[in-house]
């Protein structure tokens, strides 16, 4: 089946999935921060494209009735919103779970205690390295790594639920002990050790954010070494790095299954980076209610199923449970969004792709390209990688 | 298995939901919900009607008793079946004893 077809296939055919779980809402791409592995796209929606209060009020309406239970109030910085206390409370008033995904910079003190104030159930907290100068680094902000210090010390006194979100990589790997020796320290119930997954700025920063593969085996000793230490206070969650997996993540728990993500400017996608796949159309809130994009849109029907798998994934006794990974990486790394993610062993791609993430592991950049509103140059065209003649079935 | 119960201790374990977890009715799907960061827990009925007794007042005992009655079966058994769920969901940090 060729691409075209895949997309085009009429929505149809597929019996209605469940309703969404969850509602990722990027009300702004506006940040202090400025990491290079950011999952925003490289071209950054303006504030003045931003969607008011009274839209985002509509579409929580919309989310709560249609099903969806999480929201998590995402971005760039979701407190940069002058109104994120009024949607806050406007959420769970309509009855959903309140998540706030924050780096901790970039306001006013009083800004949490009035989301404290307005509902919030659950924060997120970054911390871009465990010791200052690469905190700051990082995320090209001086004085972050402070500034967070304080806030997580706010947050404790608002008595707010707090996970602590650390995303690793080359520069910070060998830190994960003291990641989750932090999340004790600041009270977190939970922590995310979440790997860079190379998509947006990520990918354009890979070479300078690869891990070794020892790194990566350490990085999950550690993890697992860490759970059975704290097992009953704290959760550890843990994103793997895919490049030096077996199998591909289940990305996004499968296309258009549990998540929907909405843009600052009010584009419905299935997944951060799905903008990357060309030739998918996407809707806007402005346009359809998020109950008929969910339903009948045509990017989120797009790879829903599996009857637009190829091969090794259509007759893979894992197609279920991994959906042939993630969509846009396959784009990225094979120049099709319908090929099986690289990541996955059974791609003929696949041991290119792991001599590729080991040769930049070893390349010893650290020349972050900084996310900005200035955009970044396109990654390097990977999509003249072709199978090796060798790795044909 | 039969324990005493007034004995065994349950009456002064109090069960509440943390703040950041909230169990809820969702309309759309007919079913209960425990929702925690992160989590989604489908609870079955019968601990769907577990968790709807918990209120940070009742004890364990209590839930047992109050359940036994419900269900015509033995308090002491039902708080042993109940401390074990509690006592899982505690150790994902989904509720605190």
């Amino acid at each position: 089946m060729s691409r075209a077809e895949t997309l085009n296939r009429p929505a149809s055919t597929h019996p209605l999935p469940p309703p969404p779980m969850g509602l990722l809402a990027e009300l702004t791409h506006r940040c202090a921060l400025r990491c290079p592995y950011c999952s925003n796209p490289l071209e950054l929606d303006r504030r003045d494209r931003e969607l008011p209060t009274a839209v985002w009020k509509r579409l929580l309406d919309e989310a709560a009735a249609l099903g969806i239970l999480h929201v998590y109030f995402s971005g760039g910085e979701p407190m940069l919103r002058p109104d994120i206390a009024e949607l806050v409370a406007h959420a769970r008033d309509v009855g959903l779970y309140t998540n706030m995904i924050t780096s901790g910079v970039g306001f006013q003190p009083a800004a949490l205690d009035a989301v404290a104030e307005a509902g919030l159930d659950h924060i997120q907290l970054s911390i871009q390295a465990m010791d200052a100068e690469t905190c700051d680094r990082v995320g090209g902000y001086a004085g972050a790594w402070q500034r967070k210090h304080m806030v997580a010390a706010d947050i404790a006194r608002l008595g707010l639920r707090l996970t602590v979100n650390a995303v690793i990589h080359r520069e910070n790997a060998h830190q994960t002990k003291d990641f989750v020796q932090l999340a004790e320290d600041w009270g977190a119930a939970r922590i995310e050790i979440a790997h860079v997954q190379y998509y947006g700025w990520g990918i354009v920063n890979r070479a300078r954010l690869m891990p070794t593969r020892q790194q990566v085996e350490r990085a999950m000793a550690d993890v697992e070494e860490a759970r059975a230490r704290t097992a009953g206070r704290l959760v550890i969650d843990c994103v793997l790095p895919d490049y030096y997996a077996r199998y591909p993540k289940a990305c996004m728990g499968g296309w258009g299954a549990r998540l929907m993500n909405i843009s600052p400017a009010g584009v419905a996608l299935p997944c951060h980076a799905a903008q990357t796949i060309p030739g998918l159309a996407f809707d806007t809130v402005q346009e359809r209610s998020l109950s008929d994009i969910w339903y009948h849109g045509a990017a989120f029907n797009a790879f829903r199923g599996t009857d637009w798998m190829q091969e090794p994934c259509r007759s893979c006794a894992r197609k279920d449970l991994d959906f042939g990974g993630c969509r846009c990486q396959a784009m990225a790394l094979a120049g099709d969004a319908s090929a099986t993610d690289p990541a996955c062993s059974l791609s003929p791609l696949h041991k290119q792709i792991v001599a590729l993430a080991e040769a930049e592991a070893a390349s010893h950049r650290s020349d972050f390209i900084y996310r900005g509103f200035q955009g970044a140059p396109k990654p390097q065209a990977e999509r003249q990688m072709v199978p090796l003649q060798a790795d044909r079935p | 298995m039969s324990v005493d119960l007034a004995a065994s201790g349950l009456a002064s374990i109090v069960p509440a939901l943390p703040r950041g977890v909230r169990l809820r009715f969702d309309e759309s799907r007919q079913q209960w919900f425990l929702l925690g960061p992160e989590r989604v827990f489908e609870p079955d009925d019968t601990a769907a009607e577990i968790l709807r007794l918990i209120d940070g007042t009742r004890s364990v005992e209590a839930i047992a008793q109050d359940l036994a009655g419900k269900f015509e079966a033995d308090p002491a058994e039902i708080a042993a079946d109940v401390m074990a769920f509690l006592r899982d969901l505690a150790g994902q940090r989904m509720i605190d004893l």
